[in-house]
């Protein structure tokens, strides 16, 4: 028996020193890793510091500016006043690993959440008191049915829902804002074909030079060189870079290669690690993209930079699961289509990246387009503000997103569930107008 | 040791800076040894000090702060002057205001309990070992009502006196002991009572100017 446990422990031993010889970190991975970050999960140390397990600084290097922009609903410093000291006792939030675990996929729920679905019952037991609408609601379903978000609930908070409690499933003009595209250089010409200023030792193919002469780049006066030689002299063949990466669009698109590298399309580019190949992916994936590596250029036709393309074609040329299969024949792809015939208004039509790469807007009023298609993914009410209220009614859009099947017909028809936080809104405006009345 | 007191109008404004004041007080001794020598915290010249004065002193920064908002920021440019803004969405000129909803709503001002309350929160993360929230027997928020034995005395305390002066007390929590002081929050300007009074939320609607409408809670750690 001594001997046996020897044998195995020596074994094991061997086993693992080969693979840290290796680099072969999968050896040492204890579980599967949750969806949100099982593209980075041989990052080891994006996550571990030596001797000190997971710490919170690891959590908020990422997440942080997001809870901050989501006006979380449960800071950090809410748990680490010493007035809620009894309350941590009971779940201790002041560390992100408390709720969330990786690695224990029998253990968790969706984003890793291993409290159980009653968790709001040690701080908010008397809310029936407070809230007669919510008296004897069991305390599993505060989140289970789209009205409350332990983080992010700027579309779901009661003064949200009174100020949209009466409005029709559809706007009266259910429109995006329009995007401010190329910028063209004041009193100077776009650049022409026989503009371009790759050196003359670089064969570049008609076809290439047709393609960014058409481009908001060439109206923006960018040439070959900006991209291709960072700027530098355009004589320079040896350092011409035939392939730019992520970094070269950076250095222009700052805010975009930011969103890119926070997704699952980028994050492992973030991480210095190989780029992303579609055949990684957990959701199904057509199987001629596997092996297709992202950067901007897969999904920004290079030197085309097709907008068009990287809205609708890009997207579904590698995934293939209900949702994605389902929108070519849904509404918002009829509206779409018709939008790109001149049929109806522009930003009317609804495409995938109008939906995943919703449009922002940014200081000084200018609306840009968020690059990481995860941001508002999930739990999906996430939506709401950025995407679902440019066209629909807040209490249509919150039942519609709590239907998964009609999520998975990719919104083709009318949601079956009906999630009742706006009648309670509405009860509850009903009762104050009650006790105001002379 | 002799402690010197930083340039309060210095840090006058900025809520962060109430950190450094608490820090290098701390720093300075608010030892046990202080607390019981410390007779009359607000005359007294001990070595370090009480950490009663402490809060005193981080109180008096944060009631100036609080004051100059609501009176010269919200009252002024809201109550006085009825500033009118354009809404980008609807073109239509609309009275500028203070939401709780200032985050996602263009051109709203933050509350001032909100400012209060944003400036706590930093003071908590900053882990300076002070922290501070405002309490009310009337909270709009319930979460904001009095949970410990020695915030419900010191609300009624300083209810009772008028907000003549602070309450005290000692208690412990978390296993640590803190001390706990309580100052009356007084209705400074209008736009405290009329929100209060109309907010569908608010237990109490017939606040009037001066009245004490809660308290700010100090815990230093002992």
């Amino acid at each position: 028996m001594f001997l046996a446990a020897v044998i195995m422990s020596t074994t094991l031993a061997g086993y693992l020193a080969w693979a840290w010889q290796r680099d072969e970190r999968s050896a040492f991975l204890p579980g599967t890793t949750t969806h949100g970050h099982y593209q980075i999960e041989l990052a080891c140390d994006a996550c571990h510091s030596p001797f000190e397990g997971v710490t919170q600084e690891a959590c908020e290097s990422c997440h942080a500016e997001e809870l901050e922009l989501a006006d979380d609903s449960h800071p950090r410093s809410k748990f680490t006043d010493p007035r809620n000291a009894d309350r941590i006792e009971r779940v201790d939030a002041r560390a992100c690993v408390t709720c969330h675990v990786e690695h224990r996929p029998a253990l968790a729920g969706l984003m890793g959440v291993t409290q159980p679905s009653d968790y709001c019952f040690h701080c908010h037991s008397d809310i029936g008191d407070e809230r007669p609408t919510h008296a004897g609601l069991p305390f599993d379903g505060c989140q289970a049915v789209g009205c409350h978000n332990f983080h992010d609930n700027r579309a779901l908070h009661e003064d949200f829902l009174e100020k949209h409690v009466d409005e029709p499933w559809l706007r009266r003009e259910p429109r995006l804002a329009l995007l401010r595209t190329s910028r063209p250089v004041p009193d100077r010409d776009p650049l022409q074909v026989a503009d371009h200023d790759a050196p003359s030792g670089i064969r570049v193919a008609e076809a290439t030079i047709d393609d960014w002469q058409r481009s908001a780049h060439a109206d923006a006066r960018v040439n070959c060189s900006d991209c291709h030689l960072a700027g530098e002299s355009a004589d320079d063949e040896e350092d011409w870079n035939p392939a730019p990466d992520h970094e070269v669009c950076a250095s222009c698109h700052e805010r975009p290669v930011k969103g890119f590298l926070a997704g699952h399309h980028g994050m492992r580019l973030a991480q210095g690690m190989e780029p992303m190949r579609p055949g990684d992916a957990r959701l199904p994936m057509r199987p001629e993209a596997g092996d297709r590596a992202l950067d901007c250029g897969s999904c920004h036709t290079v030197h085309a930079y097709d907008r068009e393309v990287a809205a609708v074609d890009a997207c579904l040329g590698c995934h293939d699961d209900d949702h994605s299969r389902a929108y070519t024949a849904s509404s918002h792809a009829q509206l779409f289509r018709s939008e790109l015939l001149g049929e109806v208004p522009e930003g009317t039509g609804v495409s995938c990246a109008t939906c995943h790469m919703p449009r922002e807007k940014a200081p000084r009023g200018v609306f840009t387009v968020q690059h990481n298609q995860n941001d508002n993914l999930r739990p999906n009410e996430k939506m709401i503000r950025s995407v679902c209220q440019n066209c629909h009614g807040i209490g249509f859009a919150i039942d519609a997103l709590a239907d998964s099947e009609l999520v998975g017909r990719n919104f083709d028809g009318l949601p079956s569930v009906h999630v009742e936080s706006i009648d309670m809104v509405r009860r509850k405006i009903a009762a104050a107008n009650v006790s105001r009345a002379p | 040791m002799k402690t010197t007191i930083p340039n309060l109008s210095y840090v006058f404004g900025r809520t962060l800076a109430l950190s450094a004041v608490a820090a290098t007080l701390t720093a300075f001794g608010c030892t046990k040894d202080s607390q019981a020598k410390a007779a009359s915290p607000a005359t007294d010249p001990q070595p370090g000090l009480p950490p009663e004065r402490v809060a005193d002193m981080l109180h008096s920064v944060m009631e100036a702060d609080r004051t100059v908002y609501t009176r010269n920021v919200v009252n002024r440019l809201v109550k006085e002057q009825q500033v009118q803004i354009v809404n980008p969405d609807t073109k239509e000129q609309e009275a500028f205001k203070a939401s709780e909803q200032w985050k996602t709503e263009h051109g709203k001002l933050p509350l001032p309990a909100q400012m209060f309350r944003m400036g706590a929160e930093r003071v908590t993360d900053a882990k300076v070992g002070f922290t501070y929230a405002l309490l009310s027997k009337w909270p709009i928020n319930k979460q904001n009502n009095p949970k410990t034995d020695v915030e419900t005395k010191g609300l009624e305390a300083v209810a009772a006196n008028g907000g003549d002066k602070p309450f005290y007390g000692k208690e412990e929590l978390g296993g640590k002991k803190y001390l706990t002081a309580v100052y009356a929050d007084v209705a400074v300007a209008s736009a405290c009572i009329d929100c209060h009074n109309d907010h569908k939320d608010s237990p109490k609607h017939d606040f009037e100017l001066d009245d004490v409408m809660g308290g700010v809670v100090i815990r230093i750690p002992l």
